[in-house]
């Protein structure tokens, strides 16, 4: 069971301005998602280690020089708002903090 | 036979022995596009540049330069590679128009490989989705039948090779998207072993299940794909740095030998029970019988923990995508939209996101979240993880005793379009078959083994091997899709309907 109040709450976590009836809708699909994935609680014991990637590998590392990066006009190419040199965003905080 | 008719295979053939010029191939293969893609929607973009692309091929090989197997050979390219001179949206309305600053890997080595972009094809946004419907630009028709679906993610891959748009294409597999399509477009896809291909420049989805492969039409064409587009890459820190064989070499050797005398073929009890389709039933008995007249032993394996698979598969993918599309923040690249009154630069984004993501996409965004959050973390996402061992566990305990895995690539041929889109569930389910293979890493593929009796529509067999083993997929699938076609007398795909060409057809594809 997933509340109307715990999705508009994931929501504001997740920075998606969802509609009430998108929050409504919602809650009641992932209630039924939730409940037939909750499944893998039962067979998974204590001992059983988690695995994170299918093929670990470890240490991979490069050489630490410089290698090709992008100009800064390839990498504001696709930004909505630019000033030329950097990507321009709206107010970081709003009045009330 | 036409152009378009071709395999990869043969194109190459006669492109080397200068019978035909790959302005000429490639001019079929637009021509093609621009008569059913208007019916089909496989492309959400077609290249400007292809027949200035095939022309300096053809200088090269006039010029007596020595090049690449597949050069001059069309590609189309599924949308979530990233091509700096096509738009690339993964299917999403939140990169529309999107143009990247750099190519994906294994498109730089097409292009070094001198082999000829298409353009790019549809795909459920973000590749979230079994059936090319939750692409923000519209479905993908199944060339067997448009009222029906043509799987997915990766529709728009399947369904150009199997209209016979271009000869091959690139697709991406996270749970599924590369074989299942294949089955229900009767096209050939491999899932290469997790990193033995290159993912930069690929968006991500779920980064510990995503892999690039080849959609082609027969499984000597998907092995020549493979040989360009693998191998170790830098800028991929999951990438492997095995030297991997020649896979064309083993796709025809097995294709060659038609003999599959030794190898020990486990069938997956757990993948051919209820659910599956009669069809689909009757024609993976008779691909059994087909591999085992041709020397196989067929050996049943149980792999209990399959059960729990689809289960943590759709924990961890949302979880892993709802981390990977937090990059879309409304700063740095796609859409933008400012609330009324503006706002700040969080309202801005969440705003943009509420816009640019579709339905599918927010809900597995949320149910990430939800999995990810503190209380839940241990019983959702983090028994997921060992539910991943279990199945890791139940493969090797398999390979210890056969050489290859066989079920059906898919439980049901190609259902009707809007059919399970209310229904997420019952969408999430159709991946049963393929999901295991993505959570162990392990490679696999999908191939024809017929028309299903009932509805006259294609079925597919899935291979899967041990990880590291990918040669093994192609000389199995090469000798068994050899004896299936000697005993059509045919390919699976010349059955297809020959498609009408439709009114509406160029035009859109200018359009993203």
């Amino acid at each position: 069971m997933i509340t109307t109040e715990q999705v508009a709450h994931l929501a504001n976590l997740a920075r998606i301005a969802l509609t009430p009836q998108e929050i409504d809708k919602l809650a009641g699909e992932l209630g039924i998602i939730v409940d037939a994935i909750a499944k893998v609680s039962e067979v998974a014991g204590a001992d059983v280690p988690a695995t994170s990637h299918p093929i670990p590998l470890t240490n991979v590392f490069r050489p630490d020089v410089p290698g090709e990066t992008l100009t800064a006009a390839q990498a504001l190419a696709g930004a909505p708002e630019h000033d030329g040199s950097r990507f321009k965003v709206s107010a970081i905080l709003g009045e009330e903090q | 036979m036409t152009l378009t008719r071709l395999s990869a295979e043969t194109l190459a053939a006669r492109l080397a022995a200068k019978e035909v010029s790959s302005v000429e191939v490639t001019q079929a293969h637009l021509d093609r596009i621009a008569a059913v893609d208007g019916d089909i929607h496989a492309f959400l973009h077609i290249s400007t540049s292809a027949l200035a692309t095939a022309a300096d091929v053809d200088a090269r090989r006039l010029d007596g330069e020595r090049l690449s197997p597949l050069a001059g050979v069309p590609i189309a390219i599924k949308d979530v590679l990233c091509t700096i001179d096509m738009p690339s949206t993964a299917g999403s309305r939140i990169l529309e128009g999107w143009v990247p600053p750099y190519d994906a890997t294994v498109v730089r080595k097409l292009r070094a490989a001198h082999l000829v972009p298409l353009g790019k094809t549809n795909m459920d946004e973000f590749a979230m989705g079994s059936s090319t419907e939750h692409s923000a630009y519209g479905p993908t028709h199944n060339p067997w039948d448009l009222e029906r679906i043509p799987g997915g993610s990766g529709g728009g891959s399947a369904a150009a090779v199997a209209a016979f748009e271009s000869p091959l294409a690139l697709g991406s597999d996270t749970g599924g998207p590369i074989r299942q399509p294949a089955a229900v477009t009767g096209s050939v896809g491999v899932k290469p072993t997790y990193g033995g291909v290159s993912r930069y420049g690929a968006i991500a989805l779920a980064s510990s299940l995503d892999q690039v492969g080849p959609v082609t039409r027969s499984v000597v064409d998907a092995a020549m794909l493979h040989d360009v587009i693998g191998g170790h890459d830098p800028r991929d820190s999951t990438s492997l740095r095995d030297p991997w064989p020649s896979f064309t070499d083993a796709a025809r050797a097995g294709r060659d030998s038609r003999s599959l005398a030794g190898v020990r073929v486990g069938v997956v009890k757990e993948l051919n029970g209820d659910g599956f389709q009669a069809g689909v039933r009757s024609r993976f008995a008779e691909s059994l019988e087909i591999m085992a007249a041709a020397g196989a032993e067929i050996v049943e394996v149980s792999a209990p923990n399959f059960e729990y698979a689809i289960a943590a598969y759709y924990l961890i993918l949302p979880a892993e995508a709802s981390s990977n599309l937090a990059k879309f923040d409304s700063v740095r690249f796609g859409m933008r939209v400012n609330p009324v009154g503006g706002g700040t630069v969080e309202e801005v984004m969440a705003a943009t996101r509420e816009a640019g993501f579709g339905d599918e996409v927010k809900r597995r965004i949320i149910l990430g979240t939800y999995a990810l959050s503190a209380g839940y973390y241990d019983a959702y996402y983090g028994s997921a993880q060992k539910v991943r061992t279990l199945i890791q566990r139940d493969f090797d305990a398999a390979f210890e005793k056969v050489d290859v895995l066989v079920s059906p690539a898919a439980p049901t041929t190609a259902f009707k379009l809007g059919e399970k889109l209310n229904d997420p569930l019952a969408m999430y389910l159709n991946d049963i078959t393929t999901i295991p293979a993505n959570l162990a890493g392990v490679p696999g593929m999908g191939l024809p083994m017929g028309l299903a009796p009932e509805d006259g529509l294609p079925t597919g067999l899935q291979v899967m091997a041990p990880a590291r083993q990918d040669a093994r997929l192609y000389s199995f699938g090469g000798a068994f899709e050899a004896l299936l076609e000697d005993k059509w007398g045919h390919t699976l795909l010349s059955q297809a309907p020959s498609l009408e060409p439709t009114e509406m057809n160029a035009a859109r594809g200018g359009a993203v």
